[in-house]
């Protein structure tokens, strides 16, 4: 057998919460929203661990501008401070290069990684799933306690046709969402907040379409100067987290 | 170390299935290591004999290792995973998580990364001796 999926929930039984920022489709902002509210909540004083689990297309390391961090080995992994957060990627392995991994390699890496980082005490961890319902949200489901799920769509009705999808697969795994948010808007239509409603889910905001935030990338300052920061800080400060 | 957190996977495992199977005692303790991980056995030994709890205070660790099986999706060549043929950094990389392998090597004969590891890949729990 394998024996890693033993100590992953002691490896994180001193975490407060495990939050998984989701989507059904990519390109929607999730990593940007994970990272901004992994920053946000830091800043209140909690102590915020971010982990990147979308292992073929990472790119939280870019958003924190994270070169040079590095784990240290200490009875497992030690993630690096970055920007105030304890932080997790792939990246800090395969680097720049491409890494192709099937479904199986997922669970491995996935596995791999959730056994042997001692995250040690944290009030929040943030995870920046791959999107859609592939293994990862599978695995995390199956092998992490707690988890609670953040979606994030775009206005399109495209995105928000995916995010139904996950809804149902999430109720099925009796996983609880926290709710849904709506990114890069630009317009005043209310169709996603009300769909959201007639899925019995908490519409958490609508963050307009800043263009700032791509300036913003690389720049954690920056970051919590846009828009989308104000947006996700009322999130925070109104109970939803 | 890393050895450390595989270590303590094992002993959990270890336990758990003890006390699964109504084992009073464990005696012998069975694991795979593939060498796609390279993981350093004297650690992982010593490590296990450091964490191993009451029940099986007796216990011998068995490590033995298995060589690493790559198999190339496009075109089928099977080959065996050598460390030697690595630089240090990537070595490493791949010890701690072998999957980042797919970032790294390629298949020898038509230079695909898109390859199965089939067999060697991490720490493997193969067999438990007990007595009940």
């Amino acid at each position: 057998m394998d024996p890693r999926t033993t100590v992953i929930n002691e490896r994180l039984r001193r975490i407060g919460r495990i939050i998984a920022v989701s989507s059904g489709k990519g390109g929607v902002g999730k990593s940007l929203v994970a990272t901004t509210l992994a920053l946000t909540l830091a800043r209140r004083g909690h102590k915020v661990g971010l982990f990147d689990l979308d292992f073929t297309s990472p790119s939280t390391h870019i958003i924190l501008s994270a070169k040079n961090a590095q784990p240290k080995e200490d009875k497992g992994i030690v993630p690096p401070l970055v920007k105030g957060l304890a932080y997790m990627t792939l990246v800090y392995y395969s680097g720049d290069q491409a890494t192709p991994l099937r479904g199986a390699d997922v669970s491995n890496a996935l596995i791999e990684l959730l056994s042997v980082t001692q995250w040690g005490e944290l009030d929040f961890l943030v995870v920046d799933m791959p999107p859609g319902i592939s293994d990862a949200v599978l695995d995390l489901v199956r092998l992490v306690r707690n988890i609670e799920f953040l979606i994030v769509t775009t206005p399109s009705l495209l995105a928000f046709e995916t995010v139904k999808k996950q809804v149902t697969l999430l109720r099925d795994l009796k996983v609880p969402i926290i709710g849904v948010v709506e990114n890069m808007k630009m317009n005043r239509a209310k169709n996603i907040e009300q769909e959201t409603k007639k899925l019995g889910l908490k519409f958490l905001a609508e963050i307009p379409f800043d263009p700032k935030v791509e300036e913003a990338i690389g720049d954690e300052k920056k970051l919590l100067d846009t828009t989308l920061a104000q947006k996700i800080k009322e999130i925070a400060t109104d109970n939803a987290i | 170390m890393h050895e450390w957190a595989l270590a303590e996977a094992v002993i959990t495992a270890v336990q758990q299935i003890a006390e699964k199977e109504k084992l009073k005692e464990v005696k012998e303790v069975t694991i795979k290591v593939g060498e796609l991980q390279q993981v350093e056995r004297d650690i992982l030994q010593f490590a296990l004999s450091q964490l191993k709890t009451a029940s099986f205070k007796n216990a011998k660790f068995r490590i033995t290792t298995a060589k690493t099986t790559l198999k190339c999706r496009a075109c089928e060549h099977t080959w065996l995973f050598r460390k030697n043929k690595l630089d240090e950094n990537t070595a490493e990389a791949i010890h701690f998580v072998p999957e980042v392998a797919h970032a790294y090597i390629k298949c020898p004969k038509c230079g695909s990364p898109d390859f199965e590891i089939t067999e060697g890949r991490g720490v493997w729990l193969e067999n438990i001796k007990g007595a009940r």
